[in-house]
């Protein structure tokens, strides 16, 4: 921004974030270097609101931030027991709908849940698991679809539609019972248009899309989260980096 | 009949946004959508396939499966409940040697149950096919039996079975108010546009579906947003438990909301209306439509209607799903998407049904309005409460001699309604529905008003005889059926809810369970994305804070019960991935539970 006037600032934690018009309270703290933790954002769609573990206090009030557009003056509360205690609750929530047996998921180390998990101090999943009953999708030659870890952030079919043009994800049913598919009659991954060079192959923020034959190539200890906590991994993604 | 695809696809003009309703007449011919049907209405519509699929698993009226020729629902309302609906689904279960939503094997009939069909005036109902029965005996569950063991279709069904009766108790400003068709048109036009919402904010009317917004300020809001098209919508989905009163409504004062609907689109400055009905009430679809038909040939809707402006009202059937009473998810319905509530801001005034302005109002809202419209400002001012000017229509339902639909200047006391439908031994009344408020018999002097307890409408009341324990477990899982699914609070935490009441009111539940329910709830109310969830933790939370020993002389001593075995449980994760090593099993609970 090369404008005269100097952009106009809300308050996060006591510290003064500034941002541009129209921008999120979640994008502009990232922007600022302020974590806020999120899980179904993603900065180069538009935001989904779902997932709510970003969920920040504005003027107090509990909000998504990546949905709610900043105002000058704004007093938003983010890195407080109270909220991170909501958070953590929310994705002990999403560890307790699925299938997620870290230990042996591919994705460990790279995934985003379990980084925000760890970075919230979340030691249980605290409820009784509901174990859903999601077979995997072996059909496509090279992808393997593992639909038990998959936390409905629709990053892929935002993915898919907008950037793939191709639509290869829905989701389908309501409440509890709501789940991704692909779009086939079938219900087979191989009938899709999917190929292995798509924006949705890349965007899975857990272990559901996964590349065939590349398993544990990178060796536990040494990924993503491993290397970097997410805190850094976030505010270097907002800006590109 | 056979199905084509393609014909009805063609019949609705290719237009996608008609999605649920082209879905209605497939239903029709066939009972269900059936996968390569999916495909072909995609194609037909330029969809993506997994989109039409989503919209057929959305909808608790659509099934891509087949279901049975008659698919018998019974309404699981807490009122159908206490009035014996489970034990009648029982023996109609066992008579037809069926377990719940199973289909025969000679594919001729389904059982099993839908959330409240809006008749807990006249319970136990259900719905045949979609067409209502209310009234449920044993001899009548006899009859139908027999019928559907005949294969005889449900349109030769004997007349007697399906007439919906209307209790009209209390009549008050709006159901004693006679108005000629055009009156209140006729005074809008007389007064103009901006003076008549003038009128409407003067009168101090605000949305009777709930959250109580001014609707003057709302009518501002449409008219002034940028944009050549504007739609009025009504919000007619009735969707919450123990509410009926937009049925009667519907069903004696039509004229009237068309009226309303006319007023505010000549207000606002829109062309078309649209009435998004509740798929529960087909026995309204006929009698609106000639309604309609009559406003037509009578110059109150059309091009020139009163010669003053264009205005026209289509119906829109919904299609089970409670959620879609929420203004932006019926939005989506109406654009022929899965009900998911949109992120606000914007708000539909400005970017509504086809992003364009919109008005959502629920139909007493409209009533009213069309009386503000005819008799003035002070003409509601003149009763109610400073705050909550005119009356409102309850529901009474339940533990009372006389339900029905009783109509109250605003600030009437809980004990006055409750003398009135005839109730002895009252131990709770839940107002406004599950989402609302659950009162104790210690807090019956309190009023019917939005500055102290308000009201969409229910008031299901609950004697001494009730386990309101049971009460509140009916709730949690009509919130866990009815949650979209779009947000984790309320996906994850309906379900869990409904999990541990159910533990709770079964003698298994530990003070674990109730800790949690009260956790639970409040991560629902702080985070989620829409009034579903933000509300979905009330009944608990209420009962909690009133009728707190009734939980605690239920519950085991034990903190934790250990419901499962978790080793086991992770058997299918182990097959999974083709693991059998030491990190992949539980060896103790508690030590392999931290580890995420
Ligand atoms: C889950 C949910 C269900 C709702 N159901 C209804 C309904 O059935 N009828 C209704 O008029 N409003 C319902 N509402 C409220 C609407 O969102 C909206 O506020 C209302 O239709 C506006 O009209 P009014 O201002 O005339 O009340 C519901 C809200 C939520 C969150
Ligand atoms: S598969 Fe991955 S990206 Fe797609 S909805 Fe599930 S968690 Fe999100
Ligand atoms: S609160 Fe419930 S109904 Fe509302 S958006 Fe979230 S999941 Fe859907
Ligand atoms: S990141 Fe904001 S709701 Fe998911
Ligand atoms: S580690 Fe497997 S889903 Fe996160």
């Amino acid at each position: 921004m090369s404008t005269e006037k100097p952009r106009p600032t809300f308050q996060m934690d006591g510290h003064d974030v500034p941002f541009d018009e129209g921008q999120s309270i979640l994008a502009a703290a990232l922007a600022a270097g302020r974590y806020v933790p999120y899980l179904c954002y993603h900065p180069e769609f538009q935001p989904h609101g779902s997932c709510k573990v970003c969920t920040v206090k504005i003027n107090g009030r509990t909000h998504a931030s990546c949905t709610t557009p900043a105002h000058e003056g704004d007093v938003v509360e983010s890195n407080v027991d109270e909220l991170n205690d909501m958070r953590k609750g929310l994705v002990q929530f999403l560890f307790t709908e699925g299938n997620h047996f870290c230990p042996s998921c591919e994705a460990s180390g790279n995934c985003t849940l379990q980084a925000v998990g760890y970075d919230l101090g979340m030691t249980s999943a605290h409820y009784s698991p509901l174990f859903p009953d999601r077979p995997l999708d072996a059909s496509h030659p090279e992808v393997l679809l593992d639909f038990n870890r998959c936390i409905l952030c629709e990053l892929c079919v935002r993915a898919s539609a907008l950037v793939d043009k191709k639509s290869v994800f829905s989701l389908a049913g309501r409440g509890i019972q709501k789940h991704l598919v692909v779009n086939a009659e079938s219900g087979k991954l191989a009938d899709t248009e999917l190929s292995v060079d798509d924006k949705a192959m890349s965007v899975c923020p857990v272990g559901v899309i996964l590349r065939k034959r590349r398993g544990f190539q990178v060796p536990i200890g040494e990924r993503k989260y491993d290397e970097h906590p997410i805190r850094e991994v976030a505010v270097q993604k907002q800006k590109g980096e | 009949m056979t199905l084509d695809p393609s014909a009805i696809v063609a019949r609705h003009h290719g237009d996608a946004s008609r999605l649920v309703q082209i879905l209605h007449d497939v239903m029709a011919v066939e009972g269900h959508v059936a996968p390569p049907v999916i495909t072909a209405l995609a194609r037909a519509l330029g969809l993506p396939r997994g989109q039409v699929e989503g919209v057929v698993e959305f909808y608790s009226f659509f099934s891509s499966e087949p279901r049975g020729r008659f698919r018998v629902l019974f309404s699981d309302n807490i009122t159908d409940e206490m009035a014996g609906s489970h034990e009648l689904r029982k023996h109609m279960l066992d008579s037809f040697r069926l377990q719940p939503g199973e289909v025969s094997r000679d594919g001729l009939v389904s059982i099993g149950t839908t959330s409240c069909t809006g008749l807990c005036d006249q319970g136990p109902a259900m719905l045949v096919n979609d067409r209502a029965i209310p009234r449920l005996t044993p001899a009548r569950i006899g009859a139908i039996t027999s019928l559907i063991r005949g294969d005889v279709p449900v349109d030769r069904w004997p007349d007697n079975l399906f007439p919906i009766a209307s209790h009209v108790e209390r009549r008050d400003l709006l159901l004693s108010t006679e108005l000629s068709p055009g009156a209140a048109i006729d005074a809008a036009i007389a007064r103009g546009a901006a003076a008549t919402i003038e009128e409407i904010t003067r009168s101090g009317l605000r949305g009777r579906g709930g959250a109580g917004f001014s609707t003057g300020t709302k009518w501002a809001a449409c008219a002034s947003a940028p944009g050549p098209e504007r739609y009025i919508v009504c919000n007619a989905d009735e969707g919450e438990p123990g509410t009926f009163k937009d049925r009667e409504l519907l069903a004696a004062h039509a004229d009237l909301l068309f009226e309303g609907m006319t007023v505010a689109g000549f207000a606002v400055g829109a062309s078309k209306g649209i009435l998004y009905l509740r798929a529960e009430y087909p026995f309204l679809v006929e009698p609106l439509l000639a309604t309609l038909e009559a406003r037509r040939r009578a110059g109150l809707l059309g091009e020139r209607v009163r010669d003053a402006f264009a205005f026209d009202i289509e119906l829109h059937v919904g299609a089970g799903a409670y959620v879609c009473g929420e203004e932006s998810a019926l939005i989506e319905s109406l654009e022929g998407k899965r009900g998911i509530p949109r992120n606000r801001p914007p708000y539909p005034v400005t970017h509504g049904y086809l992003q364009k302005p919109t008005v959502v109002n629920n139909v007493e809202t409209l009533v009213a309005a069309a009386l503000v419209a005819t008799h003035g400002a002070g003409f509601l001012r003149a009763v109610g409460t400073p705050k909550s000017s005119g009356t409102k229509i309850l529901s009474v339902s339940g533990d009372v001699a006389r339900p029905g639909i009783y109509e109250y200047p605003f600030g009437v006391s809980v004990q006055q309604v409750l003398d009135d439908a005839g109730a002895v031994d009252t131990q709770a009344v839940q107002v406004g529905g599950p989402s609302g408020m659950l009162l104790s018999a210690s807090e019956l002097h309190r009023r019917i008003a939005f500055e102290d307890v308000p009201s969409a409408g229910a008031f299901m009341v609950f004697d001494g005889s009730r386990d309101m324990l049971a009460v509140v477990e009916n709730f949690t899982r009509f919130f866990a059926h009815e949650s979209c699914g779009f947000c984790t609070p309320c996906r994850v935490g309906t379900t869990l809810s409904a999990q541990m009441m159910k533990r709770v009111v079964s003698g298994t539940g530990s003070r674990r369970d109730v800790k949690d329910l009260a956790k639970v709830s409040n991560l629902m109310r702080a985070t989620s994305h829409c009034g579903l969830g933000t509300t979905a933790g009330n009944p608990v939370l209420d009962a909690l804070a009133k009728f707190r020993p009734s939980f605690d002389k239920r519950l085991r001593s034990l903190e934790v019960l250990p419901t499962f075995d978790l080793d086991e449980a992770l058997a299918p994760a182990r097959e999974a991935t083709a693991r059998d090593d030491e990190g992949a099993h539980f060896t103790n609970q508690t030590s392999q539970a931290e580890k995420p």
